[in-house]
């Protein structure tokens, strides 16, 4: 260990975004070091062999979102990149109902019509439409926001660009973002269709690691957000990578290293050294001292304004505006290793490949969060299962399978209760859900895992374990991710950054604020050194 | 009346789309669910099965048969050894090339060659007085591909010298009773073998192949998905990538194998005393440098592309449903220098790409040029980048057997 090592920059948190982050600033010449608190790098995005043969994406579990840019800029490709697209989205129901989405879209127009023929051509028109959402708003997604309180030029010039941008857009599709960024999920997609195991499956997207129901005011932008993804050119579409979400971190790191970035594990950072307003370098928890005029936190708001700094040291506004910033983290996982694939009467299994969708009805959503809302967690939770040896046999032994389920709602708060003592009790309520609809599935398990909020913050750092590191609400997105006035990556002290998903575009596995703010770094650095941000007027 | 294949009773079964192609007189199934990309990426991450039986297949025995080859066939069958196989080409005299096939040696007596086309006339009317037998035994044996990363461990598990044959090389076997031979060979880039079994074995042969493959993610293929499959492979196709000089009209239908980027197979084609049909015509072309193309690979860049579409307006389409006629090329003068023969998206390699034609100056990797498409009935040009073929090569495709599934979750190597 070289304690007088000295760095151009130095990364913190070696999740998608710091890896992303850290590759970018090596590829253009810095010499990088990305440090890791835990033994393997991938934060919440990590694949864990739990039992020999078995590989669980303990956290997060699919891909969609990852900048398109990042592939090819960071020509991840040639380190082993390889999605692998779902065939199926799968919604059973309580009465042996069930719809299974297809990528083939006469499949699908079949499937639907077999529940309502008017649901046929409106999927059609809902997809033509989202599609010409997120073309629309993939440009704002990928690009810095402007700063609204700067009084800079070049912001003045981004404002009116956007406003260009905006003005530009067809009467409907602004008016559908606008719907989108302001309203709940149920409405919109009322407006679409009648089917409710058809609604139940697509209003999922709106409340995913949020805390709103299907028709709360704001599940809108978080239906829009898991659609601003892609995979091979068609928005929306979801994959798998080949190893899950850890071989993608997996594949992240070792293009960070072929670009010369050094990447440290077990090295968890205490407090980030400041002189004068600029940050010198951080110290380690064993007490080394690595120094580099750069230090970029990839860690969320709070840990990153409130933990890593003294927050005495930043302006009054900016502390007030991350300390209410909303986490209430209301997601868990349970994983498990099955011993065959699950049955469901009357499908021959295939349907299982890819996303299965515990959602009969919006109104099972509603119910599933009105728990949520007073304080416990959902007895009949919302579940986004996967399946993941159905795509990608090398992630468990021959006819065995491992099956991630997102479980949702599941308060970082409980009222009257804690999560170490309910770890059990909620691991037992998905595998009872489980059993009521794939008759014998208790039989098949070899091993659960549960992970709840309280173990994503414990083990990943995520704060009161929001997955996407802090809400995605509107007053929480673009020019006010992580507050208002500090949504460029740049914080008050000089050469301290921030690139985690607590800043635009935000949570998902994007890797888009690790870009940016490498953009933005680099930038920086080409014009006059390390910078704080413009002060914030607000 | 259209035939079917020996591992048809099996297959069409499978078949949940009920469509099917005509493949040298026999029904080839177009793809077996209607999502054929799906079949793709299990070849690319699990292993498929392509029954590759309409293959013509000549058996060539008798005293000079190596002699015969080494007299007609472009690449030298005296350095193929007994046991290994060798993808090979034929020309006419003009140094043009007929087809290309893969032959089997077994022995300096005993060969076979697969075509795709019928080839006996051409063959049998070039013996001569040599001794030497060609018969069409097409229809004797059936083909079964199982190609794919897992595609080793699953042969190996049912006869174990599977395990340990070269790239290119081939062996008797024993699967579901059966005597067949298998080959690792194949027609999508990737780590694969080919099961050569009697007509009579064959659905014996596939419930092994079947059996062994349980939970492994194993499905059959489709001509659909091996089309796509053989582009990223950079394997040329009959008809498509070139044609047959025996039935084009004109020169320019024609091409060499200098030009189709087969220059290895003759690297001693100055010096060899072997005469082969052709090698007076491409000894000329190699001295006079009269090339007209260099096959290439292209890689289209994904930026310029999204761009152009986007300013238009449109989604950019990422179809992996390969173009395989025409594009055009132009270098940064405007001035065509060539054209795609086969394009596609490819989705382990994330972008567009193509083999392509260009002048020889073009065809040092990195070169650029510009690939003409119409976006919103308008020509456009975007920028490509010229790239050896094959442009996904993973390392498993020559490798040779390593220690059970090491590091299967990390190895999906491709040479961008």
């Amino acid at each position: 260990m070289t304690a007088s090592r000295t760095y151009d920059a130095i990364v913190i948190g070696g999740g998608h975004n710091g890896l992303v982050n850290g590759a970018y600033l090596a590829k253009s010449g810095l010499r990088t070091l990305i440090l890791e608190r835990r033994h393997l790098v991938g934060g919440a995005a990590i694949t864990e062999e739990l039992m020999p043969g078995f590989h669980f994406t303990t956290f997060s579990y699919a891909v969609s979102l990852l900048r398109p840019d990042i592939i090819h800029e960071l020509d991840l490709v040639k380190h082993g990149y390889f999605p692998l697209l779902m065939p199926h989205s799968f919604a059973p129901a309580d009465d042996g109902g069930h719809i299974t989405l297809s990528k083939d879209r006469n499949l699908t127009i079949q499937e639907i019509s077999r529940h309502s023929r008017r649901d046929a051509d409106a999927y059609d028109q809902y997809g033509h439409d989202m599609a010409q959402i997120v073309q629309a708003l993939k440009p704002l997604f990928d690009s810095v926001p402007p700063n609204l309180f700067s009084g800079q030029a070049e912001d003045a010039l981004a404002l009116a660009d956007l406003a260009k941008h905006l003005k530009g857009l067809p009467q409907r599709v602004l008016h559908n973002i606008v719907r989108l960024l302001t309203g709940s999920a149920a409405d919109f997609l009322d407006d679409y269709f009648e089917g409710e195991l058809l609604k139940g499956l697509l209003s999922s997207s709106g409340i995913i690691g949020t805390k709103v129901g299907p028709r709360s005011q704001g599940s809108g932008v978080v239906l829009l957000f898991h659609n601003m993804g892609e995979q091979d050119g068609v928005f929306g579409n979801w994959g798998f990578h080949k190893g899950g979400n850890g071989g993608l971190t997996q594949v992240l790191a070792r293009a960070a290293q072929a670009y010369g970035a050094e990447i440290k594990l077990e090295a968890a950072v205490s407090q980030v050294l400041t002189t004068n307003g600029r940050t010198t370098g951080v110290v380690l928890a064993d007490g080394t001292e690595l120094h580099a005029p750069v230090v970029v936190s990839a860690l969320d708001p709070r840990r990153t304004f409130l933990e890593l700094v003294e927050p005495r040291e930043l302006p009054e506004d900016l502390v007030e505006n991350i300390q209410r910033y909303k986490f209430q983290g209301t997601s868990s996982k349970v994983n498990f290793a099955l011993d065959g694939l699950p049955e469901f009467p009357g499908l021959d299994g295939t349907q299982f490949r890819g996303f299965t969708n515990i959602a009969p009805s919006m109104d099972y959503l509603e119910r599933a969060f009105d728990e949520a809302k007073y304080g416990w967690y959902s007895s009949k939770p919302y579940l986004d299962c996967c399946i993941q040896s159905t795509i990608d046999p090398d992630m468990a032994p021959a006819g065995k399978h491992v099956m991630s389920c997102f479980t949702h709602y599941t308060p970082y708060k409980l009222k009257g209760g804690d999560w170490d003592t309910e770890r059990d009790n909620l691991g037992d309520t998905v595998q009872r859900r489980l059993e009521e609809l794939f008759p014998g599935f208790s039989k098949l398990v070899l091993r659960r895992e549960v992970v709840t909020p309280l173990d994503i913050e414990r083990t990943v750092g995520l704060s009161e374990g929001n997955i996407f590191a802090g809400e995605l609400m509107s007053p929480q997105l673009y020019f006010f991710r992580p507050a208002p006035g500090w949504n460029q990556y740049r914080t008050p002290i000089h050469g301290y950054y921030q690139c985690g998903s607590g800043t635009h575009p935000g949570g998902c596995v994007t890797g888009g604020p690790g870009r940016l703010a490498s953009q933005q770094i680099v930038s920086d650095l080409a014009r006059s050194g390390p910078a704080a941000g413009a002060a914030a007027g607000g | 009346m259209i035939r079917t294949t020996p591992f048809h009773e099996r297959l069409a079964p499978l078949n949940r789309t009920g469509l099917w192609q005509h493949w040298s007189g026999h029904l080839a199934a177009v793809k077996y669910q209607m999502d054929d990309k799906f079949e793709y990426f299990a070849v690319r991450n699990a292993a498929g099965i392509i029954d590759t039986s309409p293959l013509y297949k000549y058996r060539i025995t008798g005293h000079d048969a190596e002699a015969f080859l080494a007299g007609v066939l472009t690449r030298d069958i005296r350095a193929c050894r007994d046991g290994q196989a060798q993808y090979t080409l034929w020309c006419d005299d003009s140094g043009h090339i007929v087809e290309d096939g893969v032959v089997f040696r077994f022995s300096n007596d005993h060969f076979l060659l697969t075509s795709a086309e019928p080839n006996l006339a051409w063959f049998s009317d070039r013996i001569g007085r040599q001794r030497v037998l060609i018969e069409d035994v097409s229809a004797q044996y059936g083909s079964l591909a199982l190609q794919g990363p897992r595609s080793r461990g699953i042969l190996a598990g049912l006869d174990d010298s599977v395990g340990g044959l070269g790239f290119f090389h081939h062996g008797p076997a024993k699967i579901g009773g059966a005597a067949v031979n298998v080959s690792r060979t194949g027609y999508t880039g990737d780590l694969g073998y080919e099961v050569w079994v009697e007509a009579d074995d064959a659905n014996a042969v596939f419930d092994a192949i079947v059996d062994a493959s349980a939970g492994q993610g194993v499905i059959p293929v489709g001509m659909s998905a091996l089309l796509m499959l053989r582009i990223e492979a950079g394997l040329v196709l009959i008809d498509v990538d070139f044609h047959s000089s025996r039935f084009a009209y004109t020169d320019e239908e024609r091409t060499t194998p200098i030009e189709l980027g087969f220059g290895w197979m003759l690297k001693d084609v100055a010096t060899t005393d072997r005469a082969f049909i052709g090698r007076d015509a491409i000894r000329r072309e190699l001295a006079d440098g009269t090339s007209r193309w260099r096959m290439v690979g292209l890689k289209v860049d994904w930026q310029d592309w999204d761009r152009r579409y986007r300013a238009e307006g449109i989604i950019p389409p990422k179809d992996e449903h390969p173009i395989v006629w025409e594009m055009m090329l132009y270098d940064d003068d405007m001035e065509r220098v060539g054209y795609t023969t086969s394009f596609m998206y490819s989705p382990a390699l994330q972008r567009h790409i193509a083999m392509a034609r260009v002048r020889p100056h073009l065809a040092r990797p990195g070169s650029r040029v510009h690939l003409e498409v119409t976006i919103n009935h308008r020509y456009q040009t975007v920028a490509c980048e010229v790239a050896r073929p094959p442009l996904f090569n993973p390392a498993r495709k020559t490798a040779s057997a390593t220690p059970a599934i090491a590091s299967a979750i990390t190895s999906a190597g491709a040479s961008a």
